[in-house]
C-alpha cells in the first residue's frame, strides 16, 4: 500500500493537497544543485560558444559535445549500477535536462539519447543486450536513437507499417519500412525500432546503424532546432539478430508508450530552461535599448510581458518538478533487486501519465508564451538573426509537436481520467456529485489567511471539472473518448488547476521556509499566475459546458462556473511591478 | 606528492551584485556563491599533478559554513579531502594567512597551491602573507609548474609584465596560480556523488588560536559612478579646453 502522502495519478483533481506534500525545486539536494551546476557551467563555455556552428549541421561537433557530457557522466543517470551507471532520481535526469536547454539543438539531441534512446534498452533490455549495448550508451561511445514515427503513421504510433519477419532459419528478423523524424538519425549507432512481426504483432528492436540494410536518410530542412539531427531511417531487408528483439514479441506498444511518459515530463524540464534563457536574453535587451531617451525595461508595457513570463515560468517550473517528485516519491516504493523490478517502476510510472501530459502540454505552451514575447521586447530586431530570439521563437515550436502533440496529450488527460474511474481505480462518480452539490450551495468568502483566496479558487475549479466531466459523460456516454472539442477542453480545466496549484503551494511552502525575499516574488509569481490560470480555466469550462450542455443542464453548468471563477485579484498590477522590477535587476528569472 | 589546496568562495561573476544600502557591504542574499576562479584552477593543477605522481590533495578553506557547497565542488572536481575553519566573512588577508598557515603546520603538504587572487575583492596578498608567515618560498602567477630533483623543487613559469619569468623554489613552497596554467575541469556527476561522502573537517576558529584581529579596516562600499551623458561641443578649441579643465586628461 502506498503511504497517504503519496497522491495517485489524477487524485489532484478530487483532493486539497497541502504544500508540505509537493517537491518544489526548493528540494533539491546538494548533488542535483551541483549537478545543475556542471551542466550549465558545460553549455556556456562548450555549446554556447559555436551555436553558429551547430546550427550549420556540425554534427561532428554534436557528437563530441554529447561525448564530453558522457565523460561528466551526464549520460548515465537513469542506468543501473550494475552496468556502471548511477541509478539516481528522475529529478536528477530533469535537473540536468533542464540546464541543458540553454541551447535547443543540443538539448533535443541529448534528451533523444539519454531519454527515448536509452530507456528502453534500461527497462526492457535483458541481461545480455545490456552488457552488450548499455556500457557503451552512457559514455557517449554510442549514440542512441528512437525510432517510432513513420511518414504516414505520426500520432497514430500503432498503425505503423515497417514489418519484420523472421528468416527461415529463426536467425534473423529482416525489418522492412521508413521511421521518419529520427532525431540523432544521421549519427546514431543504436536505433530502437518499432515494427510489427508478421505485419500484426507491435515489437521494439535493438538496430546497429551497421546491420545491412539499415541507412540514414537526407537530413531535413527544419524550422528550428537545426542543431540536432533530423532524418529517415531507411530499412530494407535490415537484418537483425533475433536475439535483439526488445521485450516481447507484441509488446511493443508498452515500451513505445511508457517511455513516452518519462519523455513527457523530461520535456516539461527542458522548455522551463529554454523559457529561462529566452527571459534573460530578452531582460538584458530591455535593460540595453533605449527609446525616447530611457531604457524600454522602464516602461510598464514591457515589464508587464517580463512579470507575465516569470509567473508563467514560475508556474511552469513548479509543475514540472513536483510532477518529477510524484513519480519519484513512487518509484522510490518499490524495493530494488525484486526480479520484475522494471515491471512495478513502469507502473509507477504510468500512474502519473496523466500528470506527466499536463507538465509536457504546459510547459511547451509556457514556452509559446515567452519564446513570442520575447521576440516583442526585440521588436524588430527580433526579427533578424543578428539576435537569440530569433532562434528561441523557431525553437520552441517544435515542443508542441514531438513526444506526443499537444492535442493527443490534451485528450489523454481526461480520456485516462475517465478509463480510471470505470475501472473503479478513482472514485469519480461519488466525487462529481459531491461536487454538485458544493457548487451549487451557496459559499462563503474565502479565508483571508496568505493564499485563502487562491485556495477557494483550486477547490471551486475542481468542482467545476468535476461537474464538468460528469456532465459529458452523461451526456455522451462511452461515446465521450470521441467527443474530442469537450476532452481538450476539459483537459485545459485540469491544466489550470494542476499548474495553479503547483504555483499556489510552492509560493506557501516558500513562505514557509522563512526566505523573505524569494517568499516575496513567488508570492507575487503565484498570484499573477492565479489571474491568468483563474481567466483561463473559466474560458474553458465554459466552452466544455457549451459543447455539453443544452437548457437547464447549460444554465446550472454555466452558473456554477460562474460562481467557481470568481477570484479576487487585488493587488494584481504591484505584483506584477514586482516580479518586473526583480527580474529586471537580476537579468535573469529571479526566482531560485 | 601531498597538497593543499586553499579556495574562497565569491559570488557568481556572472551575477549582478548590489552594495549594501549603507555602503557596509555587497548584499549576499539569494546570490549564487561559486569557487574563486583562480582557485579552480589551483585545485585542477594539484589533480594533474596527483595524477601524474600520485599523492594527496587536500583543500583548505577559511570562512562561513555554507562555504562547504564551495568545498564540496572542489571535492566533486576529484579532491581527497577537506578542512574548513569556520569564520565570518570579515577576517582581512593577514588573518586568513595566519589561520590557512595552522592548517598547514598541522597537514605538513609538500605544497600550498592558490589562487592569485580573488575575483571578489581583487587584494592579491594571501598567498604572499602566507609564504612569509610560514616562512616558505613562493611564486605568484603560475603559468606553469615542473617539478625537479626529486620533487625538492620546482620550476615555476610567472606571468610577469611583459613576458614570463621563470623561477626555481625549493619545496615546500607556496605557489599561486594565473589564469593560463590549466583550464579546470567540470565536477563529473560521478565525481558529485563521490564527494558527498569525503571528509570535510571542520575547525572552530577559536580553536587554533590565532590572533585575527583585523590590521586593515575596510571603511566602505560604492559602486562605480554612473556614467554621466555626454554633451556636445562647438570646436576643436572648446573640446581641447574640456580636456584640460574639466577632464583634466590634459
Amino acid at each position: 500500500m502506498i503511504s497517504d502522502k503519496i497522491l495517485q495519478g489524477a487524485e489532484y483533481l478530487i483532493r486539497d493537497v497541502p504544500s508540505g506534500d509537493v517537491f518544489t525545486p526548493e528540494d533539491f539536494t546538494e548533488e542535483q544543485r551541483a549537478l545543475g551546476e556542471t551542466t550549465e557551467q558545460f553549455l556556456r563555455n562548450e555549446v554556447l560558444p559555436h551555436v553558429e556552428k551547430l546550427e550549420n549541421h556540425d554534427f561532428i561537433l554534436l557528437v563530441k559535445l554529447l561525448r564530453r557530457f558522457g565523460e561528466l557522466g551526464l549520460l548515465m543517470i537513469d542506468a543501473p549500477e550494475e552496468y556502471g551507471g548511477l541509478e539516481l532520481d528522475k529529478t536528477t535526469s530533469l535537473v540536468a535536462a533542464e540546464k541543458a536547454s540553454l541551447y535547443g539543438g543540443f538539448s533535443t539531441a541529448y534528451a533523444a539519447h539519454s531519454g527515448i534512446g536509452t530507456l528502453p534498452l534500461i527497462y526492457y533490455g535483458t541481461k545480455e543486450q545490456k552488457e552488450k549495448y548499455l556500457g557503451k550508451i552512457i559514455t557517449g561511445e554510442w549514440l542512441a536513437a528512437y525510432c517510432l514515427t513513420e511518414p504516414d503513421s505520426g500520432s497514430d504510433a500503432l498503425g505503423a507499417r515497417t514489418s519484420a519477419t523472421l528468416t527461415p532459419d529463426g536467425k534473423y528478423y529482416l525489418l522492412n519500412g521508413t521511421k521518419q523524424f529520427i532525431t540523432n538519425g544521421s549519427f546514431a549507432d543504436l536505433y530502437t525500432v518499432f515494427a510489427k512481426v508478421d505485419r500484426e504483432h507491435f515489437t521494439a528492436f535493438l538496430v546497429e546503424r551497421t546491420f545491412p540494410g539499415v541507412k540514414p536518410g537526407a537530413e531535413e530542412k527544419k524550422l528550428g532546432i537545426r542543431g540536432s539531427s533530423t532524418t529517415q531511417v531507411i530499412l530494407e531487408d535490415a537484418r537483425v539478430p533475433a536475439e535483439n528483439v526488445l521485450g516481447e514479441i507484441g509488446k511493443g506498444h508498452k515500451i513505445a508508450f511508457n517511455v513516452l511518459n518519462v519523455g513527457r515530463l523530461k520535456l516539461g524540464a527542458c522548455v522551463v530552461g529554454g523559457g529561462k534563457c529566452a527571459l534573460a536574453e530578452g531582460v538584458r535587451y530591455a535593460n540595453l535599448r533605449k527609446q525616447f531617451g530611457v531604457t524600454i525595461g522602464t516602461f510598464g508595457a514591457i515589464r508587464e510581458k517580463i512579470a507575465d513570463m516569470v509567473a508563467a515560468l514560475f508556474a511552469s517550473e513548479s509543475v514540472a518538478y513536483r510532477v518529477g517528485g510524484m513519480v519519484d516519491a513512487r518509484l522510490a516504493t518499490v524495493p530494488k533487486g525484486i526480479p520484475d523490478y522494471y515491471e512495478a517502476y513502469q507502473h509507477g510510472i504510468e500512474e502519473y501519465s496523466i500528470e506527466c501530459a499536463v507538465a509536457k502540454v504546459f510547459c511547451s505552451d509556457v514556452l509559446a508564451l515567452v519564446a513570442d514575447e520575447v521576440v516583442q521586447i526585440f521588436g524588430g530586431y527580433g526579427y533578424t538573426q543578428e539576435y537569440p530570439a530569433e532562434r528561441f521563437y523557431r525553437d520552441e515550436r517544435i515542443n508542441r509537436i514531438f513526444e506526443g502533440t499537444n492535442e493527443i496529450n490534451r485528450m489523454l488527460i481526461p480520456g485516462t481520467l475517465l478509463r480510471r474511474a470505470l475501472k473503479g481505480e478513482l472514485p469519480l462518480q461519488e466525487e462529481v456529485m459531491a461536487a454538485v452539490g458544493r457548487l451549487s450551495a451557496a459559499r462563503g468568502e474565502p479565508s483571508s489567511a496568505p493564499f485563502g483566496a487562491e485556495k477557494a479558487l483550486l477547490r471551486n475549479l475542481k468542482d467545476a471539472f468535476l461537474v464538468l466531466a460528469g456532465a459529458a459523460v452523461q451526456r455522451f456516454g462511452a461515446k465521450v473518448r470521441d467527443e474530442q472539442e469537450t476532452l481538450i477542453a476539459l483537459a485545459d480545466v485540469a491544466i489550470g488547476v494542476f499548474s495553479l496549484e503547483s504555483a499556489v503551494l510552492r509560493a506557501e511552502k516558500i513562505a514557509a521556509s522563512g526566505n523573505a525575499g524569494q517568499a516575496g516574488l513567488a508570492e507575487a509569481a503565484a498570484g499573477v499566475f492565479a489571474f491568468q490560470a483563474a481567466e483561463g480555466a473559466v474560458t474553458a469550462a465554459r466552452r466544455a459546458a457549451f459543447y455539453i450542455g443544452e437548457g437547464p443542464t447549460l444554465q446550472m453548468l454555466l452558473s456554477g462556473i460562474r460562481r467557481a471563477g470568481r477570484y479576487d485579484a487585488s493587488g494584481l498590477l504591484d505584483a506584477k511591478r514586482k516580479l518586473a522590477a526583480a527580474t529586471l535587476e537580476k537579468e535573469r528569472y529571479p526566482i531560485g | 606528492m601531498k597538497i593543499l589546496v586553499a579556495i574562497k568562495p565569491v559570488p557568481n561573476p556572472d551575477e549582478k551584485v548590489k552594495i549594501k544600502g549603507d555602503g557596509s557591504g555587497i548584499v549576499l542574499d539569494n546570490i549564487k556563491m561559486v569557487v574563486n576562479p583562480f582557485c579552480e584552477i589551483a585545485v585542477e593543477e594539484a589533480l594533474r599533478i596527483k595524477e601524474k605522481q600520485g599523492g594527496e590533495v587536500v583543500v583548505m578553506m577559511v570562512g562561513p559554513k555554507v562555504g562547504e557547497q564551495q568545498v564540496r565542488t572542489a571535492l566533486a572536481m576529484g579532491a581527497d579531502r577537506a578542512v574548513l575553519v569556520e569564520a565570518g566573512t570579515d577576517l582581512d588577508s593577514l588573518a586568513v594567512a595566519k589561520v590557512l598557515a595552522k592548517v598547514v603546520e598541522s597537514e605538513k603538504p609538500d605544497m600550498v597551491l592558490m589562487g592569485k587572487q580573488a575575483v571578489d575583492d581583487d587584494n592579491n596578498q594571501v598567498g604572499q602573507i602566507l609564504a612569509a608567515v610560514l616562512g616558505w618560498p613562493q611564486a605568484t602567477f603560475a603559468s606553469k609548474v615542473e617539478f625537479l630533483a626529486d620533487n625538492r623543487k620546482a620550476n615555476v613559469t610567472r606571468e610577469v609584465d611583459g613576458g614570463l619569468e621563470t623561477i626555481e623554489v625549493t619545496l615546500p613552497a607556496v605557489v599561486t596560480t594565473d589564469l593560463r596554467l590549466n583550464e579546470p575541469r567540470y565536477a563529473s556527476l560521478p565525481g558529485i556523488m563521490k564527494a558527498k561522502k569525503k571528509e570535510v573537517k571542520v575547525l572552530e576558529l577559536s580553536s587554533l588560536g590565532v590572533d585575527t584581529a583585523p590590521r586593515v579596516k575596510v571603511l566602505g562600499y560604492a559602486p562605480p559612478k554612473q556614467r554621466a551623458g555626454g554633451g556636445r561641443v562647438a570646436s576643436v578649441q572648446e573640446l581641447v579646453e574640456k580636456l584640460k579643465n574639466e577632464a583634466k586628461v590634459l
